[in-house]
């Protein structure tokens, strides 16, 4: 991964998705290989352990505090344990818990408690950020809003690794994806050209004397501009079809999920 | 020092959720005193000279809390913390976990000494409790309270990786303390029970707490009517000392940040 970027990990359910992001976050031992995280090796950081981890920032998938402290209360507390932390006030309105600084944890909605947790893990304005999962049991407009919170977060210059098994979440965000497969890298690409996706045929579909048509091509802009010529100007029901994202996860994974 | 800093925020924020949760103030600081209340109310009668079932019941109660708010207390809410993904969260952070010990260490000392002073209240009050009676019963009264609170927080940390979870581990910590009152001399006099239920608690830290609060709140002649005719002071310290060291030692190895 290179500074400032957002890298997306994809892969079916037990893929090994959180089990490698463990093992970069510190929290689980490799059993072989080697690995490096700002410059460290997480699994052996000895004194370096508490220098490390201020440069990090983590959301888990799953935390759920007992919530009888405020939002304002976390997030100032939690700000003391970083030597350059954030101003608090400035990350729950960044995060957009502003109105809710002053509600207990356990009063928040689902969204607003994951925005509590990646205020958290931002607070000590780490220079990496691990975000597992962030956006599972959003509705589509928290997930709209919280893509616009991660992309202000790499103008800021946070490197970002996200895991995901939402296809446009990682499309949206991810400046690089790798694809795990039982454990696995499968491949490491933009996801404009994951699995050869730039390259593959588009697929053409419309409507000639009464017919449904059907063709792929390596040329869509030529072939539709050659039925248009011969259906003479609007062809009915014209479709220019590229591969999705999902359609070529899906062929590399090969019905895994 | 950062770690001291973060510590006392940690112990203060530790009191505020505390106080916040109506279970854990009501399990923790009243539920002894509505015990005492009962127990108190129900068993009038004179035990030996001077000395009523109440005021023995005190005494064990004293030493009772020390063992609820240090060992029944954390060996519950840390298997809590744990999957609720708390203590997960905080090892992700540049948090020492020696600031996380001593927040829960600073938790046990405010709610054992509000519910110390709150049982001694209550049994002066209402029945008949001596407050310690020489500068000696005091001093030994605060190094009882202080080792037994190291004891037990190190033993209910230590505690906290054996239930698998923390719905769980109320279940199984609970009938351990409640047992461990039985034998130890708190719900009966010690003396009255079995043989092999006095040998049994004998082994552990409650028995010798008890048996020192009583050393501390009882008239000197009731040492006669101890098991060992004696209060047994340096014997005592080394137990809590020895188990101290067993809990601390097997928290530093075992301690479980999350369930896997």
């Amino acid at each position: 991964m290179s500074q400032g970027e957002i890298f997306a990990i994809l892969g079916p359910n037990g893929a090994g998705k959180t089990t490698t992001v463990e093992i970069l976050e510190g929290y689980r031992k490799r059993d072989s290989g080697e690995v490096r995280v700002l410059g460290e090796d997480p699994g052996n950081l000895g004194d370096k352990t508490y220098s490390w981890r201020e440069r990090i920032g983590i959301v888990l998938q799953s935390t759920s505090d007992s919530g009888d402290l405020s939002v304002r209360e976390t997030v100032h507390h939690f700000a003391k344990y970083y030597s350059k932390a954030k101003e608090p006030d400035s990350v729950i309105s960044l995060t957009g818990l502003q109105d809710k600084s002053d509600a207990k944890i356990h009063t928040l909605s689902g969204g607003q408690r994951r925005r509590l947790d990646v205020a958290l893990g931002i607070i000590g304005s780490p220079e990496l950020l691990f975000l597992d999962e962030p956006t599972t049991g959003f509705d589509p407009e928290a997930r709209r809003a919280f893509w616009e919170l991660v992309r202000t977060l790499r103008a800021e210059g946070t490197t970002i690794l996200l895991t995901t098994h939402y296809l446009d979440e990682a499309e949206a965000l991810a400046d690089r994806v790798a694809v795990i497969v039982d454990g696995r890298i499968v491949e490491i690409a933009p996801p404009e050209t994951l699995g050869g996706r730039h390259q593959a045929q588009a697929r053409i579909t419309w409507v000639e004397g009464g017919k449904a048509h059907e063709r792929l091509t390596m040329t869509p802009t030529t072939d539709v501009a050659t039925i248009s010529a011969r259906v003479g100007g609007e062809v009915p029901e014209l479709q220019v079809i590229r591969p999705s994202l999902e359609d070529i996860y899906l062929q590399m994974i090969g019905g895994k999920e | 020092m950062k770690v001291f800093r973060i510590g006392l925020l940690r112990g203060g924020l530790e009191i505020k959720q505390f106080m916040r949760q109506r279970e854990s103030v009501v399990f923790t600081i009243f539920f002894p005193v509505i015990l005492l209340f009962i127990f108190g109310s129900v068993f009038k009668n004179t035990i030996a000279p001077g000395v009523t079932f109440s005021q023995y019941f005190v005494a064990g109660m004293i030493a009772s809390g020390l063992v609820n708010s240090g060992f029944q207390q954390l060996a519950i809410m840390i298997p809590m913390e744990r999957d609720f993904g708390t203590l997960k969260r905080l090892r992700g952070t540049p948090m020492s976990p020696a600031s996380y010990f001593i927040g829960k260490a600073i938790l046990v000392t405010v709610s054992t000494l509000v519910q110390i002073a709150l049982l001694m209240g209550f049994g002066v009050a209402m029945f008949g409790l001596h407050m310690p009676a020489s500068p000696e019963k005091w001093l030994r009264f605060a190094w009882l309270i202080i080792v037994g609170s190291v004891c037990t927080t190190a033993l209910g940390i230590a505690f906290s990786s054996v239930p698998k979870s923390g719905r769980g581990a109320s279940a199984i910590v609970s009938p351990i303390v409640i047992i461990l009152q039985f034998f130890s001399g708190v719900f009966f006099v010690f003396t009255q029970l079995p043989r092999w239920m006095q040998d049994f608690a004998a082994i552990f830290p409650l028995k010798w707490l008890t048996q020192g609060m009583r050393s501390v709140f009882l008239p000197d002649s009731f040492v006669q009517q101890e098991v060992a005719k004696s209060w047994e002071i340096s014997r005592t310290a080394l137990v809590l000392v020895v188990w101290s060291v067993i809990g601390i030692g097997f928290s530093i190895k075992r301690f479980k940040w999350d369930n896997e």
